[in-house]
């Protein structure tokens, strides 16, 4: 499971307006590892990963993505790489969102080879051979030819998911991607996601699905008010907490 | 009424067609135009740069709220004091494509803002360039939107363009005006005028009509009720 450092995040901060989200957030992810993010809600987890890929900017704070500074500090100041180098990164590094975010005019098959054919420069035969192949895998083989519109909420995170394989990244970012389904679809995406940690993808999830981040992770990191409070494997943080915050969360979720 | 048939309409009808002519490439030339302008202020709007966005909000404030003949004539009679002599085909054609690239460029603005966010990130998320998530991803399903509006306005055109005849230019209107000049037979020519206005006007909207068919994707098609998909039993499948 363990392997070399993929993402490095140092005293990250992210602020919009007046409103401090991140307030230093130090976190490294390595190859093949599963790491969670839990916390309660504002706590700033769904910044996180989207600071990740820069789908929003950070304020301050470095960002290392195989090596490679995406923002840090430099020469005495805070400095964010070129747009086309954040782009490189993106590629590598696909999100899952909580609302799937399909592109709604293109079927299945399209939105899965869209990334492969514009972004990699695949050939289509062979984005259309990879795509099959991981809509297979999803369990979406008949479906290739429907619209985002016509599957149910499950199968629209399946598509995403097999969308962000498609790119054949170095991690996968989620984004509460159970939060928006209905409770007996869960279950399958989980089945999706834990299928993929199997294979040795490297994962950051953000969810409140605490009992699949137990099962599941390699790492948690428990989140408040901006600040990572504790990190650790699974049965440290659910079973023997140290912070009290963390305490509360975890009785405050048992319920 | 034997009479409008079989005399009057072969008599006057070819210099009424030739008039239509005008009338339909003035509309075609000047909605192109306005397909231009409109799809430009609408990315200028919503570019970012806050002056470029004040400059094309007050043009199209401007040009909404000013009577399109009166933007007409002021086009036709103040170009040529600053030295620019235009033709009337062609000052109608720059007045009428401004004056519907204003309202063009709000339709296409509020068509671009109606594709939700998650897209765009969908998009970012990939790798994808801006200007890439506008062409693959946006600007498609804002096209296929404002679509049924753009080809309502065309229509509204290809009547409005009348006005140019104010500014001599010779199309449907202005030669039936020279016919009736001419013979006095006011209630039949305008007629047949009007006759013509509805004939574009009409296979104008059955035009418009399949092109937004052959944009909307095959399950959503449907001849009238709910659409199949929402029915529920295919998403459940």
């Amino acid at each position: 499971m363990t392997g070399q450092p993929l993402l490095r995040i140092e005293e990250l901060h992210k602020s919009f307006g007046a409103l401090n989200v991140l307030k230093g957030v130090s976190l490294s992810v390595r190859l093949g590892e599963v790491a969670f993010l839990i916390g309660p809600s504002g706590s700033g987890k769904s910044t996180l990963v989207r600071c990740i890929n820069f789908l929003e900017t950070p304020t301050a704070g470095t960002i290392k993505f195989e090596g490679e500074t995406l923002c840090g500090m430099r020469n005495g100041a805070f400095y964010v790489a070129p747009e086309k180098k954040l782009r490189a990164a993106r590629s590598h590094m696909p999100m899952v969102f909580q609302q799937f975010n399909l592109f709604a005019h293109k079927t299945v098959l399209q939105n899965v080879i869209e990334g492969p054919i514009q972004i990699k420069g695949s050939r289509r035969e062979e984005a259309i051979a990879d795509a099959m192949r991981l809509l297979g895998d999803v369990g979406l083989r008949e479906k290739v030819d429907y619209y985002p519109d016509q599957l149910s909420g499950g199968q629209k995170q399946r598509v995403a998911i097999a969308r962000a394989l498609a790119m054949h990244p170095k991690v996968i970012l989620f984004d509460e991607p159970t939060s928006a389904l209905d409770p007996e679809l869960v279950t399958g995406i989980l089945d999706t996601i834990r299928g993929l940690a199997n294979k040795g993808m490297t994962l950051i999830i953000v969810t409140h699905e605490m009992g699949f981040a137990r099962k599941l992770a390699d790492v948690v990191h428990f989140m408040a008010d901006g600040h990572i409070i504790e990190s650790g494997p699974p049965d440290q943080i659910f079973d023997r907490p140290e912070s009290p915050r963390l305490s509360s969360f975890i009785r405050s979720i048992l319920r | 009424m034997y009479e409008f048939f079989t005399v009057l309409l072969p008599k006057y009808l070819p210099f009424l067609l030739e008039g239509a002519l005008v009338t339909l490439q003035i509309s075609v030339l000047s909605m192109t135009g306005a397909l231009i302008i409109g799809m430009g202020v609408a990315l200028g709007r919503l570019s970012g740069i806050q002056p470029v966005n004040w400059t094309l909000a007050a043009y199209v404030e401007i040009w909404r709220n000013v009577p399109l003949i009166v933007q007409l004539m002021v086009i036709y009679f103040t170009l040529p004091e600053i030295g620019i002599r235009l033709p009337g085909f062609w000052a109608g054609t720059l007045g009428l494509s401004l004056n519907l690239g204003a309202y063009l460029s709000e339709v296409f603005r509020s068509a671009i803002i109606s594709i939700d966010a998650g897209q765009r990130e969908a998009g970012k998320s990939i790798g994808m360039s801006q200007i890439m998530t506008y062409r693959r991803i946006i600007l498609p399903q804002a096209l296929r939107i404002a679509v049924p509006t753009v080809g309502g306005y065309f229509i509204a055109l290809l009547k409005d363009s009348s006005l140019v005849s104010f500014i001599a230019v010779n199309e449907l209107l202005r030669n039936g005006t020279i016919l009736i000049a001419n013979t006095f037979q006011t209630m039949q020519i305008y007629m047949m005028v009007a006759m013509i206005y509805f004939a574009l006007s009409f296979i104008a909207s059955r035009v418009v009509h399949s092109i937004e068919r052959a944009l909307t994707p095959k399950h959503l098609r449907h001849k009238r009720g709910l659409p199949k998909s929402l029915s529920g039993e295919v998403a459940a499948s």
